[in-house]
């Protein structure tokens, strides 16, 4: 792997994702903005319906300072292959092709363009951000939504207690393709996170990156604790950083103690409902993943 | 409909199309969400629980229309809603619902477009699409609302009529139905009569999936479980339900499909007339759009102008003859649509030139006044 560092140091002050319209501690939105400090100018960028395309493109503002495109919801990998193409068969060989899109247009509608765009090798860079339900709707549940979360198409109701089902589990799945590089962050580990961006930007094929981006509004948190319960979900080793390269995993950080579920879980409206076997249950399914990464993955 | 039970509420088109799904015998719900229809989805992932239902929520739009196909013809009254971009990615699906006749449902609550359009502005834009929009010949049921109470009544019509005729339906409705709350009054059960689909008489043996038994040529249809093995296919088949490439079986296999709904049309086609008798301007609406048509015909009647109304209630099968039969008496024929011309020209060929059509036509993600249409009125007079 590329031993490059980005620090707050060495950050440019140019900014290419501003002025946009998105909800105060937005998550999404600061993984754009530090993405694109990493790749610069000369970026072109697509994005589905979701969040991002909601807030990044509102007239007169043109909160890209790249060219950018929205593109249909179950496109973006497809779009972002065919700029790649366009790109190289005009020479130009010093952009970047970069693609956001949230968890449902990812993991949902999303990934059979995202899984051929990786099969074909493109030179494209996917990054996900994922605040774990359709945001831009109001909520409802994608394949990414944890279990137990409350969201309005897995309401707390008489009958259902939140969502039925898990995480999927998009960063196993990319890997299983043998993509040339992948990679989970947070944005509450943005150094990490921008490493890896620009890690991705240089491995020359096709890169992964799955960002966990807080949405305030949609988890039911102050919008001042995004980042802190960004890196919360790192600290009580629900989310993981972890990288995938030339057939290779590592994990960025492997805590010797993790903090309480309980707290993590306690701070979200969403999980407000949840009855001490659900935290339970979360624990439970923790120590699996971590027991499943630390010993499937030798070189972790 | 009449409807007399004191069950009032206030309620938004989307929900009284959930509850409409309810009172019809909606066991099953799948779908994506998408703005203007996602309430549909929400109030359904909370009701159809409660009635021992179920809902899933799918990964995405084609998903959600092949996941109703498997639950129907598992037994379930199923059905999905959408709007214009999750409209086009289910066509490919409904296309398969109706040549393997599979009663289901779809609302699509129409936003303007193409592509993502105007999420949350109204429009009329998928009428055609709902004709046409999958490909090859194939017959259409689209019912269309133009208040809250018939949000609800429509969907029960809905299932009713995909169960009776074996086939999808469509209810579209615009965004400002959708979303719009008013006073609905809920039947009772049993007040609005609820079809099942036919199921077979004969035993496995003699069973054969496509063969009409009777003059309805809809065949009856057995669940999976039901006993009853055959086979189901989106290629054209004979009565067996086994593909053919036979052109006599072929043809025979669509005109039938056709048959079924055009031999009983007077069955189907719905349609609502307001001071028609006298007009000499027939305006055409439906959706939101009627209503603002039907304050445009009472103003005109108080200045003293012959103007009447005809609602579609079923888009398709066209309610054609009621028009041809107004446009002969009539001085012009005014169709006022949220689109830059669609039914329009479904009503040209029904007047067959007895009186010049014009158009009142708006896409731009306003409601049409009845301002506007009584301009248009006194323009053409």
């Amino acid at each position: 792997m590329n031993n490059a560092v980005f620090s707050s140091r060495n950050m440019t002050e140019q900014e290419f994702f501003f002025g946009h319209k998105a909800c105060a501690g937005c998550g999404g939105a600061l993984a754009v903005r530090l993405a694109l400090k990493v790749l610069g100018e000369r970026t072109f960028a697509a994005l589905p319906a979701g969040c991002m395309s909601a807030v990044g493109f509102i007239y007169p503002q043109m909160a890209f300072g790249i060219n950018a495109i929205i593109s249909t919801f179950a496109g973006t990998a497809s779009m972002l292959a065919g700029m790649a193409a366009a790109a190289r068969a005009q020479g130009l060989e010093d952009v970047h092709i970069v693609g956001f899109a949230g968890d449902g247009g990812t993991a949902d509608i999303g990934i059979q363009a995202l899984s051929g765009a990786i099969d074909r090798g493109e030179r494209i860079i996917y990054i996900c951000y994922d605040n774990e339900a359709y945001m831009n709707t109001g909520t409802q549940k994608s394949g990414l939504t944890p279990l137990g979360a409350r969201t309005t198409t897995t309401p707390d109701g008489s009958v259902v207690g939140g969502s039925t089902t898990k995480k999927k589990n998009m960063f196993d799945i990319v890997a299983a393709h043998g993509i040339d590089y992948a990679a989970t962050a947070s944005i509450g580990y943005y150094q990490d996170y921008m490493n890896k961006v620009l890690r991705a930007s240089q491995c020359g094929g096709t890169a992964y990156i799955h960002v966990m981006a807080p949405c305030p509004t949609g988890w039911g948190i102050p919008t001042e604790h995004a980042l802190t319960i960004a890196r919360e979900s790192v600290d009580c080793g629900l989310w993981y950083l972890a990288e995938y390269s030339q057939g290779k995993y590592r994990l960025n950080q492997r805590p010797e103690t993790f903090t309480p579920v309980e707290d993590y879980l306690r701070k979200q409206g969403r999980f407000k409902h949840l009855q001490s076997d659900d935290i339970a249950q979360a624990v439970r399914d923790r120590d699996a993943r971590w027991q499943y990464m630390l010993t499937q993955w030798s070189d972790a | 409909m009449s409807v007399t039970s004191l069950k009032a509420k206030l309620m938004q088109g989307n929900q009284a199309c959930a509850e409409g799904a309810i009172y019809a015998g909606a066991s099953f719900y799948a779908g994506y969400p998408i703005t203007p229809s996602t309430e549909i989805a929400e109030i359904l992932s909370e009701r159809l629980p409660q009635v021992g239902g179920r809902f899933i929520q799918m990964e995405d739009e084609i998903a959600s229309m092949a996941a109703v196909i498997g639950a129907s013809v598992t037994g379930a009254k199923a059905m999905t809603a959408t709007s214009g971009p999750g409209f086009s990615l289910k066509q490919e699906n409904i296309g398969h619902a109706m040549i393997t006749e599979v009663p289901c449902v779809i609302a699509n609550v129409m936003r303007l477009g193409p592509s993502t359009g105007g999420p949350t502005s109204p429009a009329q834009g998928d009428v055609m699409q709902a004709r046409w929009g999958t490909h090859g010949d194939h017959p259409v049921i689209t019912l269309c609302p133009n208040s809250v109470q018939e949000c609800f009544e429509l969907t029960v019509k809905a299932f009713n009529m995909a169960e009776r005729f074996r086939t999808p339906v469509f209810i579209m409705f615009d965004e400002i139905i959708g979303h719009m709350r008013e006073r609905v009054v809920l039947p009772e059960p049993g007040q609005i009569p609820v079809v099942n689909r036919k199921k077979p008489e004969v035993g496995p043996e003699s069973y054969k999936a496509y063969e009409p038994v009777d003059e309805t040529l809809v065949p009856p249809m057995a669940s999976f479980g039901d006993g009853y093995r055959y086979h189901v296919t989106g290629l054209t088949h004979d009565e067996t339900g086994f593909a053919t490439t036979k052109p006599e079986k072929m043809a025979a296999h669509l005109q039938r499909l056709h048959d079924k709904i055009n031999n009983f049309l007077p069955e189907v086609v719905d349609y609502e007339e307001q001071s028609i008798e006298d007009a000499e301007v027939v305006l055409l609406a439906y959706g939101s759009v009627a209503r603002a048509a039907s304050r445009a015909v009472k103003d005109a009647r108080a200045a003293g102008l012959k103007v009447g109304l005809i609602r579609p209630i079923t888009l398709w099968p066209f309610p054609g003859e009621a028009v041809k039969k107004a446009a002969a008496k009539a001085k012009a024929v005014i169709v006022a649509e949220m689109n830059l011309g669609q039914i329009i020209n479904e009503v040209r060929v029904a007047v067959e030139g007895q009186a010049p059509v014009y158009g009142v036509l708006r896409a731009d993600g306003e409601p049409i006044s009845p301002t506007e249409i009584l301009a248009k009125i006194k323009e053409v007079l």
